[in-house]
C-alpha cells in the first residue's frame, strides 16, 4: 500500500493538498498572526502594528495574570487528576463488561457529546442552584432528620440553610471534571481493552491479589492509555471558558475568561494574543514533558 | 493406592444453555504426565481453566490433595499454570517475572535470587535474568513462563497447548524438554492439547474429550490400539470403520458381517454384545497386509482366521510414498476405500504395488478392534 502511494506522486498530492491548504490557510496562517499580534501594540481603534515589543508579554508576567495561570493550572491538574481516579474503575468496569451491556456503557460515556456543552452547562446550574435538587433532596433530608429527632425527644436541627454550591471553584472544578470524563475514559478504556487478559489471570496464577494485581500489572501496562487520558483532558480544562465563566464566581475565573475579555471588551488583541500564546506555551511544554517521559519509557524497555 | 492428587467429580459447566463441560469424572495421580486431548470446543481448555481456578463448576466438585477447591480463588490454589499465550509480563525483566510469585508471598530477597537462578539454569536460560520479554524468542519467553510456575512448586503444574505457538522444529524440541524437565522436577502436569501426536508422545495418560463429554481415559498405546468409540479411533491417529451386525459371539471368537466390506470380520475374542446389534470394527492402516491378486485366484486364508473372513478383494488407487513407509488407498468392491499402510523394509527389493493393481486385504484375527458407539 505505502509504496504504491509514493510511486503515484500524482494521486498522492491530489488527495494530500486540499487538507494540507486547508490547515495552512486556515490554521496555521491565523495562528501565525495572532502570534505577530503578540508583539504589537494597538494603534487607534482598529489597526494593530506590529513593532516587535515585548511589552505584552511583560505585562502577562504581572502577579495578577500569572496569578490566574497558576489558578488555571491548579484547576486544570485537579480536573484531571478527579477524572483518573473517577474515570479508571469506569474504563475498567466497561473493559470486564459483557460485549452487549459493553456497547451501551459506551454509548452512555458518549452521549454528553450529542449534547451542546453550554445546555449542558446550563442543565448543571439547575442542578446545584440553590433550588437545585441537590439541594432539595438535602432539604428533604434536613427535614426528615429533624422530625425523627423530635419523635425520639431531641432537640430538631434548627432552620434549613441551603448549600451554597454554584458560583464558587467548587462548581468549576466539579463542571470541568463532568465535562472532560468521557475524554479521560475512552483512551483508559481503549488501553485496557487492548489488554490481554492472560496476563491478568497470569497474576492471579502466581498468587497475587486483585488489587496487586491492579497496581503491578493493569496499571503499568495501561500507562501509555493514561498518559494519553491524561493530556488529552489536561489540554481543554487548561483552557476551559465556558464551564468557570458560567459556573465560577469572581475569584475562580480561568485564564480563558480573561482572554475573552481582552478581545472583545478592552479591545486589546495585542495583550489577548500574548495570553493565548502563553497558555499555547504552557501546552507545548505539557505535550512536550509527555512525549520525553514516552521515549524514556520506551528507551528503558531496551 | 495413594490418594489421587485431582480429583474431579461430575463436573458440569454451563454457559446458558450449552453444557462445554457434561458431568465428567476423573482422577489424576500424583507424578503423572496427563494429558486433556480432544478437537477445539471439546470442552478441555474449560476443564483446565476450573482446575486454575480462572472458572467454577456449574455443577459437581473438583478436589485437590482431597480438598474441595471450588470455593477457593486460584491466587490461593497450590496448582500454576503456563499459558497459551506465555502471558510473559512485557514491563518486568525475566528475573522480575520469574520471582514475581516469590514476591507476592513475601520470599526474603535472597532466597529469592536463589530460587530465580536455579529456576532459569532448570529452563536453561541461565543468564537471561535482566532480559527484556520483548528481546526473547517465543521458545524463550515459553521458557520462562515455565520457570515463573515451576519456582512456585505447584503440587501441579497446568499448560494450555503448551507447544501450539512455536514452529515445528521448536516444537520437537520442546516436547522432548518438557518431558524430561518433568522426570526432573516430579511435578504433576496437565496438560491441554489438541495435537494428539503431542498427547501420545508426552502424556502417562490421556482424556479424550468431544462436545463436553469424556470418551476415554487410557494410556496413549490403548487409546490408539482399545479405542472405546469411533470418535477417539478415529480421532486418535488414522483408521478404517466398518458398520456391521454382530453374528457370531462366543466367548473365544465373534464375528461382524459388514455388507459395507462384503466379507465377514473375525475377531479372536468374545465380546459382550446383543447378537443383531449395530456395531462398528476400527482397523489401523498398518495392520492391514497387502497381497497380489490375479483373475481367478481363490483367496487367501489368515492362519488364524476361518476361510472368507478378513479378507477381500480391491484394486489400488492412490499411492503415496513417504520414504519409511507408503500409504495406499484400495478400493473395495463396494466402492469403499481403504487405507493401508505398509513399511519400506528394504531398500530395493521389496514387492511393489502399483496404482491400479489388483491386491487382496487381509488382516489377524487380533487386528481389528470392535466398537459398540
Amino acid at each position: 500500500m505505502e509504496q504504491s502511494w509514493t510511486r503515484a506522486k500524482g494521486a498522492f498530492l491530489a488527495v494530500f493538498s486540499p487538507t494540507v491548504l486547508w490547515l495552512f490557510a486556515f490554521f496555521l496562517l491565523p495562528m501565525g498572526i495572532i502570534w505577530a499580534y503578540s508583539f504589537g501594540q494597538n494603534e487607534g481603534l482598529v489597526d494593530i502594528a506590529v513593532t516587535g515589543t515585548l511589552a505584552n508579554y511583560a505585562r502577562v508576567l504581572q502577579p495578577l495574570y500569572l496569578l490566574i495561570f497558576l489558578k488555571s493550572l491548579w484547576f486544570a491538574f485537579l480536573t484531571t487528576a478527579l477524572c483518573l481516579v473517577i474515570g479508571f474503575p469506569v474504563a475498567m468496569a466497561i473493559t470486564f463488561a459483557s460485549e452487549k451491556t459493553k456497547a451501551w456503557l459506551l454509548v452512555l460515556i458518549m452521549l454528553p457529546f450529542w449534547t451542546n456543552l453550554l445546555i449542558r452547562t446550563y442543565a448543571l446550574m439547575a442542578v446545584l442552584r440553590t433550588e437545585g435538587y441537590v439541594n432539595w433532596a438535602y432539604h428533604w433530608l434536613w427535614d426528615e432528620t429533624s422530625g425523627l429527632l423530635q419523635m425520639i425527644g431531641q432537640a430538631p436541627l434548627g432552620a434549613f440553610t441551603p448549600l451554597d454550591l454554584l458560583h464558587k471553584n467548587f462548581a468549576v472544578v466539579f463542571g470541568l471534571v463532568y465535562v472532560n470524563l468521557p475524554f479521560m475514559v475512552l483512551p483508559l478504556y481503549a488501553a485496557l481493552d487492548r489488554l490481554d487478559r492472560s496476563y491478568l489471570e497470569a497474576s492471579l496464577d502466581l498468587g497475587a491479589g486483585h488489587l496487586t494485581t491492579l497496581f503491578r500489572i493493569i496499571v503499568p501496562l495501561a500507562l501509555p492509555g493514561i498518559a494519553s487520558g491524561v493530556l488529552i483532558t489536561f489540554i481543554p480544562a487548561l483552557g476551559s471558558y465556558l464551564t468557570p465563566d458560567l459556573l465560577g464566581g469572581p475569584d475562580s475565573q480561568m485564564i480563558a475568561s480573561v482572554i475573552e475579555r481582552q478581545f472583545k471588551r478592552a479591545n486589546d488583541w495585542p495583550f489577548g494574543a500574548a495570553l493565548s500564546f502563553m497558555l499555547m506555551y504552557m501546552t507545548f511544554a505539557a505535550v512536550a514533558l509527555q512525549a520525553i517521559l514516552a521515549r524514556r519509557r520506551a528507551e528503558a524497555r531496551q | 493406592m495413594a490418594e489421587p492428587i485431582i480429583t474431579i467429580e461430575n463436573v458440569t459447566r454451563r454457559f446458558g444453555t450449552l453444557a462445554a463441560v457434561d458431568n465428567v469424572s476423573l482422577t489424576v495421580e500424583e507424578g503423572e504426565f496427563f494429558a486433556l486431548l480432544g478437537p477445539s470446543g471439546c470442552g478441555k481448555t474449560t476443564l483446565l481453566r476450573m482446575l486454575a481456578g480462572f472458572d467454577n463448576p456449574t455443577e459437581g466438585r473438583i478436589l485437590i490433595d482431597g480438598q474441595d477447591v471450588n470455593r477457593i480463588p486460584p491466587n490461593k490454589r497450590p496448582v500454576n499454570m503456563v499459558f497459551q499465550s506465555y502471558a510473559v509480563f512485557p514491563h518486568m525483566t525475566v528475573a522480575d517475572n520469574v520471582r514475581y510469585g516469590l514476591n507476592i508471598a513475601g520470599v526474603p530477597r535472597k532466597e529469592q535470587d536463589a530460587r530465580v537462578e536455579e529456576a532459569l539454569s532448570l529452563v536453561q536460560l541461565d543468564g537471561l535474568g535482566p532480559r527484556k520479554p520483548d528481546q526473547l524468542s517465543g521458545g524463550q519467553r515459553q521458557r520462562v513462563a515455565l520457570a515463573r510456575a515451576l519456582i512456585m512448586r505447584p503440587r501441579v503444574l497446568l499448560l494450555d497447548e503448551p507447544l501450539s505457538a512455536l514452529d515445528a522444529k521448536l516444537r520437537d524440541q520442546m516436547r522432548t524438554e518438557l518431558s524430561t524437565l518433568q522426570e526432573k522436577v516430579g511435578i504433576t502436569f496437565i496438560m491441554v492439547t489438541h495435537d494428539q501426536d503431542e498427547a501420545l508422545a508426552l502424556a502417562t495418560r490421556c482424556a479424550v474429550m468431544n462436545r463436553g463429554l469424556l470418551q476415554q481415559v487410557a494410556t496413549p498405546n490403548d487409546l490408539y490400539e482399545f479405542p472405546n468409540s469411533r470418535f477417539v479411533a478415529d480421532f486418535i491417529g488414522t483408521v478404517n470403520l466398518f458398520e456391521g451386525q454382530l453374528i457370531v459371539d462366543e466367548p473365544d471368537h465373534a464375528v461382524i458381517r459388514s455388507p459395507e466390506l462384503g466379507a465377514g470380520i473375525y475377531f479372536d475374542h468374545g465380546v459382550t454384545g446383543a447378537k443383531g446389534a449395530t456395531v462398528w470394527a476400527a482397523i489401523r492402516p498398518e495392520k492391514i497386509e497387502l497381497k497380489k491378486r490375479t483373475e481367478g485366484d481363490t483367496a487367501p486364508k489368515m492362519d488364524d482366521t476361518p476361510e472368507g473372513n478378513n479378507v477381500v478383494p480391491g484394486i489400488i488407487r492412490q499411492e503415496v510414498y513417504l520414504g519409511s513407509e507408503s500409504t495406499y488407498e484400495v478400493e473395495i468392491e463396494s466402492g469403499r476405500r481403504v487405507k493401508v499402510t505398509r513399511s519400506n523394509l528394504t531398500r530395493w527389493d521389496q514387492e511393489d504395488f502399483a496404482i491400479g493393481e489388483a491386491v487382496w486385504l487381509a488382516w489377524h484375527a487380533c487386528s481389528p478392534a470392535m466398537l459398540q458407539s
